[in-house]
């Protein structure tokens, strides 16, 4: 089991990473970690303790902390969705917390609560599948930039890796031979 | 379905919650609900079996609001997400 302090040191760890600070306001602090750590014990994944998750891996990664949303709430709120992470300027107080709107796509959420998995989202997958099959409409991206690979339906705001904005992703086209 | 009551003695408005109990802004909302003594429901829809689940986001999104919490209903006409204390204070008015 995870302890409160774990989720803390790795939550620390990744805030001073990015340049961010963890919120100032300690109870509502100790309150996101919490929720981190029963969404662990719950799902096995720390998903954003703020949103709605279903416990299969396919549907909730995007909001397996830190989200996939985080870096660009920060730049242009001063805080993440759930506020875990906020900049300098909202830990230093020169900046006011306020909440922040959602950024998540209302289908992915939708598709949450919806509580299933559609055709396009197969549990399984078999392994020989896996690289020579598009997955509902899952690609493999990457960025020009430092060549950071992702598979998603979209590529990602920004590259978590060297900050470039989402125009710099390209698809990557597989092919396959059959010969040996 | 699981609704909690939370007694209060400001019963001037119909206060219902959606929530997931792991949010901090829904516990925020619930406390602040709370310190200004007004009676309410809520609900941890995160909690939920499956089929109320359905239930709640269809109630959701029959009133056209967006599935994100913590959702604020006053008075079945005011929805309010997130916990946007002058909205909430205003509608409490």
């Amino acid at each position: 089991m995870t302890s409160l302090e774990e989720v803390r040191r790795r939550a620390e760890a990744d805030a001073e990473s990015r340049g961010y600070k963890l919120n100032p306001d300690l109870s509502f602090l100790n309150d996101l970690l919490e929720g981190l750590k029963t969404n662990e014990e719950r799902y096995g994944y720390p998903s954003c303790p703020c949103r709605y998750a279903t416990g299969i891996f396919e549907l909730d990664k995007d909001i397996i902390c830190p989200c996939d949303y985080r870096d660009i709430d920060v730049e242009e709120f001063g805080a993440c969705y759930c506020g875990l992470f906020v900049s300098k300027e909202v830990y230093e107080g020169k900046k006011k917390l306020q909440p922040v709107p959602e950024r998540r796509p209302g289908k992915l959420i939708e598709r949450a609560l919806s509580g299933r998995i559609t055709p396009e989202y197969p549990q399984e997958v078999k392994k020989e599948e896996r690289i020579t099959e598009v997955v509902g409409g899952m690609k493999l991206w990457y960025c020009k930039q430092c060549g950071y690979v992702v598979f998603r339906e979209e590529p990602p705001y920004i590259c978590p890796i060297c900050k470039a904005k989402r125009e710099f992703f390209a698809e990557i086209y597989l092919s396959v031979s059959a010969k040996g | 379905m699981k609704i909690q009551k939370v007694p209060g003695n400001n019963k001037k408005h119909k206060v219902f919650v959606y929530a997931l109990s792991t949010c901090a802004w829904c516990k925020k909302t619930k406390q602040f609900l709370k310190d200004k003594d007004v009676e309410y429901e809520y609900v941890d829809v995160d909690l939920l079996s499956k089929e109320d689940l359905e239930k709640v986001k269809n109630e959701i999104t029959s009133r056209g609001a967006p599935l994100q919490f913590p959702l604020i209903i006053i008075d079945d006409k005011v929805m309010i997400t997130g916990f946007r204390e002058d909205k909430i204070n205003g509608a409490l008015a």
